[in-house]
């Protein structure tokens, strides 16, 4: 077990470095530095502020300088609004981590239990209509969710009934919440409950379903106590990817909904091409999904037994 | 014990010809795996959509009376089936079938314009990851040893990094255009199908035929080509056709981030992206991106569904 940890961190660290370092040879890339604008400066001032910021050093010093900032949670300055990378991260992914994380609840709550419907209703109306609800969870792009709720559920019934019974934009209040958490989680729900239902028609199939039931326990019983929890098992797995879309997800939900969060200003700095700011958040978000995904398969290896086995 | 008396038992004869006989006709993997997807009407019906988008995308733009990126300024963001007014068309009655954009653009030939590069993007996509996943995947999973172990931890930490933060990196640096789009696809995506195909391989690998094919002396490029292929290919099938429907995605995505196809040219994406800034007060100019886009992804989803149940032995009946 030590072991698998040990590993799994190992890989964890080369593949952070490995982004840092694809995102600072990215950077390299762009043409032009800082310093050429409109009025040409005096090659001898051109000199002295590549001196002062380093830029004159060889690449490769300046490739350890930047890690080293980046180790040191210094991400430059935003181009566009002159301020600190790291802090405008750290409070605009405040709102985005509480986005994430309601939809990453409501994806696996929904799936699992819209999966285990459809696999113990296995060939009826509710697993059809369950199926349908996957297949267009996963065929259906988020923007499209977001902009249909936003429209019917936020715009069209405010009008019919006058009441503000789903906010249509911000992150403040219960009802502001609702739509957005919907729109990011469906496509993850959609994917959980498809494999929700492939695994637990698989444990249904298994001896120890049927010696519980000769036990006489209720199919409540059944469900919840010995087939649920062992079918959940392949849904852990991926639980990683899950998080990645619903970050990468945040992206357009958060501009839609406009909703003050990471992915908004993330979107904004592409557009505004604020580079600072792209690689800041770039390397911040590969981070927190390589992390993510290093917790998610150490918890796997802790569920798992056979992983122990293993080593 | 009781003795059964022999007179309650009678021969019945033997028919040798039903019992040495063939049960059902002879078939070949690929007859029968087609055969059984011919079955599936919900994969024929996607098939059938998926061929009619592909040829209607690649058709329609030829018979539209207007260019894409021609403007009327006359009529901007009119609905469905506004008989167009403009000047220059005096007289011949068209029509702006899906409406017109906020600029005075012909959506209709637009959403297939767009078609046609959302779906090259894809195809070409899938295909170079293909192609780099077959290479890799091949040469990892059939050398094997150390030479492998090396290949697959490097796929491991690739794996690692997500890959629509890298694509968005690549869009940045490189110019924009569809071929961008292909290459920044193309080195994130490859991981999942070299994986696969070196599964595959490990697994025919120690298959008896291809050790008696071995042992008879057949060369490499001959095992390769007569068995390592054509025993992949139903699983390398059904990943390319479940790949499509993701890069189809990434591009929209991609596009509505303000990282797509450059400004005058329309892909599914831009138009959903163009369609969503008037989405209250338009919202027609959505539809209709936003359905080619779900559509398309439902298609190659249910079609990859039907094509591994298709080509999986256990379901045969």
């Amino acid at each position: 077990m030590t072991k698998y940890i040990l590993k799994r961190v190992g890989y964890s660290i080369v593949t952070l470095f490995l982004l840092v370092a694809i995102t600072f040879f990215m950077m390299q890339l762009l043409p032009g530095d800082p310093f050429t604008g409109e009025k040409q400066l005096p090659a001898a001032q051109m000199e002295a502020l590549y001196a002062k910021y380093g830029l004159d050093k060889p690449v490769w010093q300046q490739f350890f300088i930047y890690i080293g900032n980046v180790v040191q949670g210094d991400l430059g300055v935003s181009l566009t609004y002159n301020r600190a990378v790291t802090l405008m991260i750290t409070e605009a992914f405040a709102i985005s981590f509480d986005v994430g994380i309601r939809s990453i609840c409501f994806a696996f709550i929904g799936g699992v239990l819209l999966g285990t419907l459809a696999a113990i209703k296995r060939g009826k109306a509710a697993d059809t209509v369950a199926m349908i609800i996957a297949l267009l969870g996963v065929s259906v792009p988020s923007f499209v969710v977001a902009s249909v709720l936003q429209y019917f559920l936020g715009l069209k019934l405010y009008m019919a009934t006058g009441m503000r019974i789903f906010a249509i934009t911000g992150w403040e209040g219960f009802n502001s919440h609702i739509l957005p958490v919907v729109a990011l989680g469906f496509g993850s729900l959609a994917t959980i409950s498809r494999l929700m239902r492939t695994s637990m028609l698989d444990v249904l199939g298994q001896d120890y379903i049927k010696t519980a039931k000769a036990k006489g326990l209720s199919q409540s019983g059944i469900i919840f106590k010995h087939a649920m929890r062992n079918a959940i098992m392949p849904v852990v797995t991926v639980l990683g990817p899950i998080t990645a879309g619903i970050l990468t997800g945040g992206f357009v939900v958060e501009s839609v909904f406009g909703i003050p969060g990471l992915g908004k200003y993330f979107v904004q700095s592409i557009q505004g091409l604020d580079y600072t700011m792209i690689c800041g958040t770039t390397v911040f978000y590969g981070a927190f999904l390589i992390i993510a995904n290093l917790v998610v398969d150490i918890a796997y290896g802790l569920i798992d037994p056979r992983v122990k086995l293993e080593g | 014990m009781t003795q059964i008396d022999k007179s309650r038992f009678e021969w019945i004869g033997s028919d040798s010809a039903r019992r040495e006989g063939i049960s059902r006709p002879s078939t070949t993997f690929w007859k029968d795996a087609i055969g059984r997807l011919m079955k599936n009407k919900v994969a024929v019906v996607c098939f059938f959509i998926i061929v009619l988008l592909i040829l209607s995308c690649i058709i329609v733009p030829f018979f539209s009376p207007f260019e894409s990126r021609e403007q009327h300024l006359g009529e901007v963001n009119k609905g469905f089936m506004t008989v167009c007014t403009d000047s220059r068309y005096e007289g011949q009655h068209h029509v702006h079938y899906f409406g017109t954009d906020n600029l005075g653009r012909d959506l209709f030939l637009r959403a297939f314009e767009g078609g046609r590069v959302s779906l090259m993007i894809a195809f070409a996509a899938v295909f170079v990851n293909l192609i780099v996943g077959l290479i890799y995947g091949g040469i990892s999973g059939y050398v094997g040893g150390a030479v492998d172990t090396i290949m697959m931890r490097i796929v491991e930490i690739v794996n690692g990094i997500p890959y629509l933060i890298v694509v968005i990196l690549l869009m940045m640096v490189l110019p924009k255009g569809i071929f961008t789009m292909v290459v920044a696809y193309g080195i994130t995506g490859w991981t999942g199908m070299a994986r696969l195909v070196r599964g595959q391989v490990l697994q025919l690998k120690s298959q008896e035929y291809i050790v008696a094919a071995e042992a008879m002396g057949a060369k490499s490029s001959r095992i390769i080509a007569k068995h390592l292929i054509p025993n992949a290919l139903s699983v390398i099938i059904i990943n390319v056709t479940l790949a499509i429907p993701s890069a189809i995605f990434t591009e929209a995505f991609l596009s509505y981030i303000g990282l797509g196809v450059p400004v005058p040219q329309p892909s599914w994406g831009v138009l959903a992206k163009g369609g969503q800034d008037v989405f209250m007060t338009y919202p027609y100019q959505l539809v209709v991106p936003a359905v080619a886009i779900s559509l398309t992804m439902l298609s190659f989803n249910l079609l990859g569904d039907g094509l591994r149940d298709a080509f999986d032995p256990r379901l045969r009946r």
